[in-house]
């Protein structure tokens, strides 16, 4: 890279914020979506709910909790110019993410062979408060497996670019704001788990 | 926000594995509740646990703790804002 470069590292960082607030909203509304059906669909829900695999579910946190811890430990090893670590941790991170997705196939494999899906004979001839939540959970998780494989394929580019050298110590914003949406991948599987595994 | 590059927080790969073993004794925690059926405050205690281990996420894995006045402000607003949907929306569909 030749000539003085315009760098903005501040703005950077406060714009890929400002897109994880509207990512936070968009999250957020359908959470309160769950929230309102809930209240008016109790029992539905309890029987959805009771469809759920706990296991998978805890073991897809574990995997996304393992895999944020492995991503801030990235920031930490470029900003400490570790070049070798950043790339073996980025590669923990997106192995993290395969496997995540890995599990959600067989879940909703399981749970599409029960005959679960929208649409499905099983969910249209059942009470309309079953259907309200499966939609609700193939909607929520489906959209969040989205994010998941879109954080990946950008950790994967930023491993890319540590190796060829264009991010390094003393550029390294956008391995930053990568990190900062698979944080954001972590935290909405936060609320997730409890919502749709745990409470019913 | 001092506007420069120049004084980035590190932070070390103790306290981020610190964090990590908290996060996974709540996520621990919050099954056990569920599990074991606590009665109505598993609701509320799951959502709680889910609540602790997001600010985890956010101070330490997103580095929030470290960030300067503006950050901080436009999180507290975007969070604010999230809180006063679903509140005014649960004033409406609770009581009606």
């Amino acid at each position: 890279m030749s000539g003085p470069l315009h760098k903005d590292y501040v703005g950077a960082k406060l714009g890929m914020w400002l897109f994880l607030f509207t990512e936070l909203l968009l999250f957020g509304g359908l959470f309160l979506l769950y929230g309102a059906y809930l209240a008016r669909y109790p029992q539905e829900f309890g029987a959805g709910g009771k469809e759920m695999h706990l296991g998978f579910g805890t073991l897809n946190t574990v995997i996304l909790i393992t895999s944020s811890l492995l991503a801030a430990m990235a920031v930490t090893a470029i900003q400490r110019d570790e070049r070798h670590r950043v790339i073996g941790l980025l590669g923990g991170t997106v192995l993290c993410a395969a496997v995540f997705l890995f599990n959600k196939y067989l879940e909703w494999s399981a749970e599409i062979g029960s005959g679960i899906y929208p649409g499905s004979p099983r969910v249209v001839t059942g009470p309309p408060g079953e259907s309200v939540f499966y939609s609700l959970y193939y909607l929520t998780v489906g959209l969040h497996g989205l994010h998941v494989l879109i954080g990946g394929a950008f950790l994967t580019l930023v491993a890319v670019r540590v190796q060829r050298r264009t991010i390094h110590a003393g550029n390294y914003v956008l391995l930053e704001n990568c990190a900062l949406y698979w944080h954001l991948v972590d935290l909405i599987w936060i609320f997730i788990f409890p919502l749709y595994y745990l409470i019913l | 926000m001092t506007g420069g590059n120049s004084e980035q927080h590190i932070v070390g790969y103790g306290k981020l594995t610190t964090v990590w073993l908290g996060l996974l004794a709540l996520t621990a925690l919050t099954v056990w509740v569920a599990r074991h059926n606590v009665g109505i405050s598993h609701v509320w205690g799951s959502l709680a646990i889910a609540v602790t281990k997001g600010g985890l996420v956010i101070a330490f894995f997103m580095h929030m703790k470290y960030e300067g006045r503006l950050l901080r402000w436009l999180l507290f607003f975007a969070l604010a804002v999230l809180a006063i949907f679903i509140g005014l929306t649960f004033f409406d569909v609770l009581y009606r």
